[in-house]
């Protein structure tokens, strides 16, 4: 099997360099590459587009790379929760593309399937068509948005093993597995690294040919946004 | 008297029907779980990769790695399935999911959705509702009949940014269950215990569409 292993996070991005565009897998705070962003953050690259759900919180995942201004433009569906976000939307130093999370989730997977483009009927009528092609099929009007073309792909997986093959866990999956397919190089952080023989086939969610760099994480906060309970009766 | 948001997704409860396969937003449509009767099997469906979604974790139990799509710890169920975002929204847009509940800034009489953006104010984003609009073949709005400032937000024609067109069949607020007729309007169908249609008429800018006697709404589970 092909060895895809390198030492850690600083390896792993090493080649990421100013101006490059990411795509960072995660929902909220579940599933972020917590040491790739910690390691692009000590980098310090700046002018990044980053492709990713939403943009973290002030001291945690993305957030940090907007702290520190490494971040030129954020294209994402949803990014409340993050005051310096607000701050420099506001004033005019970063730039945001919103656009729908299925149509978000959607140009990743046009993206690792290797077609150019997809139809989606999210959007029509409202300022996310403009200037975007509209056809008709059946009765029903649909937009034409392109795959997206990101120099880079960070996830995070559960399991990994040398291979590149991986493995999520839980709703920590969302974006992992699709921007995982979608990246010219895909870099795959994972929570355990194990030899090629420990992961069965029939359970790899992201096939190893999709993974060009893979290592072991380490020190994972996974810090929870919204802690909800409920109390035992 | 007007409903309490509790009130309000325990009528939306009622059109949930056994076998559905439902997806709640945030806010009053989030509450509406908590009133699905018992004798009905039905699944939520949350949008960031899950079919099944069960009640919140107890104090201890919290999983960092399931939340729901308002960042909320949750727990699954038995026969829970858990898949990636793009799927998630391949069964939204095949419309596998039957009913989708959220809530609104406005309604227009034709049926148009504006709940995302206040031009002035910081955009937070869509997340995934203009994906839901555009593709649900039933959507259920859960909002107030006025908003803080005591304008109606059922218009003739939404002044927000639009989220969706022609794509709310059913809204129900504090004071009344209305449809959103194909041919334009609201059709006023059922009425908040003790609300009259004449302070329903005053509340609602776009055209209401009365016809006979509007029974008052029945909220027993």
């Amino acid at each position: 099997m092909i060895n895809k292993v390198v030492s850690g996070a600083e390896e792993a991005i090493k080649d990421i360099s100013d101006g490059a565009t990411l795509m960072l897998g995660g929902f909220g705070l579940c599933g972020i590459p917590e040491n790739c962003i910690n390691a692009l953050v000590k980098k310090a690259v700046t002018n990044l587009t980053c492709i990713s759900n939403n943009a973290g919180v002030d001291d945690f995942g993305i957030g940090l790379m907007l702290k520190q201004r490494q971040v030129k433009k954020m294209i994402s569906s949803y990014v409340g929760e993050n005051a310096e976000f607000e701050r420099q939307l506001l004033s005019g130093e970063l730039e945001v593309d919103l656009i729908p999370q299925g149509t978000l989730a959607t140009r990743c997977l046009a993206a690792g399937y290797g077609m150019p483009a997809i139809f989606t009927p999210a959007g029509v009528g409202t300022e996310v068509a403009e200037g975007k092609e509209i056809r008709n099929f059946d009765g029903k009007d649909y937009l034409l948005e392109y795959a997206f073309d990101a120099d880079f792909a960070i996830v995070k997986a559960w399991k990994g093993d040398s291979a590149g093959n991986l493995i999520f866990r839980s709703t920590s999956r969302n974006f992992n597995p699709v921007m995982a397919m979608a990246g010219k190089v895909t870099i795959a952080e994972v929570e355990e690294l194990v030899p090629v023989g420990e992961l069965d086939p029939d359970h790899i969610h992201t096939p190893g040919i999709y993974v060009h760099r893979i290592f072991q994480g380490k020190d994972y906060e996974k810090r929870i946004e919204q802690r909800t309970v409920r109390v035992k009766s | 008297m007007s409903l309490s948001k509790e009130d309000i997704a325990k009528r939306i409860a009622k059109e949930i029907k056994d076998g559905y396969y439902v997806n709640l937003g945030i806010g009053i449509p989030t509450l509406v779980a908590n009133y699905i009767p018992e004798n009905i099997n039905v699944v939520l469906q949350s949008e960031n990769g899950l079919l099944g979604m069960g009640p919140f974790p107890f104090e201890g139990e919290e999983d960092a790695d399931l939340i729901n799509a308002g960042k909320q710890t949750i727990t699954t169920l038995p026969g829970s399935s858990i898949f990636d975002s793009a799927m998630s929204f391949g069964m939204i847009r095949a419309q596998k999911v039957d009913l989708t509940i959220l809530g609104a800034m406005e309604v227009s009489e034709n049926g148009d959705i504006a709940n995302w953006k206040i031009p002035g104010k910081m955009v937070k984003g869509m997340g995934g509702a203009m994906d839901l609009v555009a593709s649900a073949k039933n959507i259920i709005v859960a909002m107030q009949h006025v908003n803080k400032a005591g304008e109606s937000k059922l218009l003739s024609v939404c002044t927000l940014p639009l989220t969706g067109v022609k794509c709310i069949k059913k809204i129900v607020t504090e004071l009344a269950v209305l449809n959103v007729l194909p041919e334009g309007g609201f059709q006023l169908v059922e009425r908040a215990p003790g609300v009259s249609v004449e302070f329903i008429r005053q509340s609602t800018s776009g055209k209401l569409i009365v016809e006979g006697e509007i029974p008052e709404m029945n909220l027993e589970v």
